[in-house]
């Protein structure tokens, strides 16, 4: 690990004046960090350590019914929240599939929107990566790629964003608030992340020094409840980043569906909204084929970026899957494995 | 850059001078206060070896700067025993053989301390398996381990329940 300055700020104010200064990073728990920096991967100059600021720890009731969760709010304890994971239990449980409860216990909210990739060439200081350093090549794409992009990715990176989290706020129309030193701005999730194009090394609309303060989700997300589920697929049953995941969030009127929201993860550099699979299924009867037009629409656009053609079908099948238990209804309580493919589901029927 | 740090230790308070920001709370423990029960696997918060509490949760002690923790309270393996009485959980994976090698014991020891603090497993062991899915064992003690949580979680249940009677 480099030598760096640590400098532990009191206020918000002083945060984003001692990170606008170049070389800076802020180290919320250092779960992702801190592997970074052990590895060589990232060398900051300065760490801007968030502990001491105040006004970041909150999860707050909003008027309209929606939530605002402060960024240093701990993974483990926003899935938690008795009421937070009454009324978005899509997004408790894919924050229970993540990591451990160790890393969960640790990792907070804005540490788990910026975690970087998983791309082992990234990760790798003696391989070519454009990520780590501009226009250094690509060793990932003739290299180990399975798991890789096949949405949104460029000739220059293929690499995926790792986050669970991630995907069903994206689905229920999260916005992130900014501080920098020109004052305060909201980005959509959606808006937040960026497509690799021909800039990998710029991961997201964040300016150097701008810090999120929070994440909120509006009141509608809440509407989604009933009828909310994500489900990852890993290479191990637990402990493990997704090869893919989707979410599902069904809002039923008369037994037709009059909302979808709908996400993957694992598949691009961002957390990936479908808004054509959410259209697809506006007033469609929920069943097995309406949910499968909906995965070809979502995966319409979808190409191999090396050995991953295979996560193409794997994508729509899990979005299949997330459908199918979403429309089953949100359980009384998570199962034993969170967002587990193998976990069962008593009365719904998977396979034809 | 010598930045200072107060931290209480099983219970000790301590004032530490660090001369370096770098140190990890493991490097701490072992390194500069002696106290090796902590183990060093990964040093990634990938196997759970360095699992100790902070504030009453167990957290990956390689993947937390020493630093940042200023003013904390640190439980380790080496604090866990009441004098020459190993603490229930401790207790628990002796009667049960959760372990061969002993590498990975004291961080599955503390791991399933939380994880007995954070009570959402229940008596399921579906649950305590995911639940300590965060620390590996080489040797293939699960099923011991798995055992001995349940148990110890149902002794000190019943501990506290005496104690309110
Ligand atoms: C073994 C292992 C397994 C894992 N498995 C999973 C998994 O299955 N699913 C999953 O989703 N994640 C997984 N993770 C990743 C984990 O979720 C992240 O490490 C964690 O969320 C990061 O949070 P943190 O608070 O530790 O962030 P840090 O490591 O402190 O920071 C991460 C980045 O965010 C920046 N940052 C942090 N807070 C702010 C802020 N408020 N404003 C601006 N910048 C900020 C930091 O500068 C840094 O660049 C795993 C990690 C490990 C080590
Ligand atoms: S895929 Fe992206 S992160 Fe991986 S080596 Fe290529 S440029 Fe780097
Ligand atoms: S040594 Fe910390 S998780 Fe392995
Ligand atoms: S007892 Fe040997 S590693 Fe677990």
């Amino acid at each position: 690990m480099n030598r760096f300055d640590y400098v532990r700020p009191a206020t918000v104010a002083e945060a984003v004046a001692a990170a606008a200064q170049p070389g800076s990073a802020y180290l919320a728990a250092g779960t992702n960090l801190l592997d970074l920096m052990k590895g060589g991967v990232m060398r900051p100059a300065r760490l801007v350590d968030l502990a001491r600021v105040p006004g970041l720890d909150a999860i707050e009731a909003l008027p309209d019914g929606g939530v605002r969760i402060g960024a240093r709010v701990r993974n483990s304890d926003l899935a938690y929240d008795p009421g937070f994971a009454r009324r978005f239990p899509a997004v408790a449980e894919a924050l229970l599939s993540g990591a451990s409860a160790q890393l969960r216990n640790a990792a907070t909210v804005g540490g788990n929107l910026l975690q970087r990739t998983r791309c082992a060439y990234f990760y790798d200081p003696a391989s070519a990566c454009n990520k780590r350093e501009a226009g250094a090549g690509c060793d990932a794409r003739e290299g180990e790629n399975r798991l890789h992009a096949v949405l949104g990715w460029s000739e220059q990176c293929i690499a995926t964003h790792p986050s669970d989290f991630c995907v069903p706020l994206v689905a229920l129309g999260a916005v992130v608030e900014i501080e920098g030193q020109a004052g305060r701005r909201e980005v959509p999730l959606e808006e937040f992340h960026r497509l690799p194009g021909t800039t990998p090394e710029r991961e997201s609309v964040l300016a150097p020094g701008e810090l999120i303060v929070a994440v909120r989700l509006p009141g509608e997300a809440a509407g989604f409840a009933g009828h909310a589920r994500y489900v990852k697929l890993r290479e191990r049953t637990s402990y493990a980043f997704a090869v893919v995941s989707a979410t599902a969030g069904l809002r039923l009127e008369d037994g037709a569906i009059a909302e979808a929201r709908l996400a993957l993860g694992g598949v691009a550099a961002k957390p990936w909204r479908v808004p054509e699979a959410e259209a697809v299924l506006r007033g469609a009867r929920p069943g097995a084929e309406a949910f499968r037009r909906a995965a070809e629409a979502a995966l319409a656009e979808a190409r191999p970026s090396g050995d991953n053609a295979f996560k193409i079908e794997l994508a729509r099948r899990i979005l299949v899957r997330a459908l199918t238990l979403a429309a089953a209804g949100t359980p009384e309580r998570l199962p034993a494995l969170p967002a587990s493919p193998h976990a069962p589901h008593p009365g719904v029927s998977l396979h034809g | 850059m010598s930045l200072s740090i107060t931290l209480t230790v099983n219970a000790v308070p301590r004032t530490i001078a660090l001369d370096d920001p770098r140190v990890t709370l493991l490097d701490l423990l072992r390194e500069r206060l002696d106290l090796t029960g902590t183990k060093k696997g990964c040093d990634r918060g990938q196997c759970g070896a360095c699992t100790v509490l902070v504030d009453g949760r167990r957290v990956n002690s390689c993947l937390a700067l020493a630093v940042s923790l200023d003013g904390a309270e640190v439980l380790t393996i080496e604090g866990l025993a009441e004098g020459e009485v190993p603490h229930p959980v401790q207790a628990a994976f002796i009667e049960h053989d959760a372990f061969q090698c002993g590498f990975c014991t004291p961080g599955q020891i503390m791991s399933a301390v939380g994880l007995i603090r954070e009570a959402q497993a229940g008596d399921d062991p579906e649950r305590v398996r995911e639940a300590m899915s965060g620390n590996l064992c080489r040797c293939g003690a699960y099923k011991g381990i798995t055992e001995a949580v349940l148990e110890a979680q149902r002794r000190l249940a019943a501990d506290a329940e005496e104690k309110a009677a």
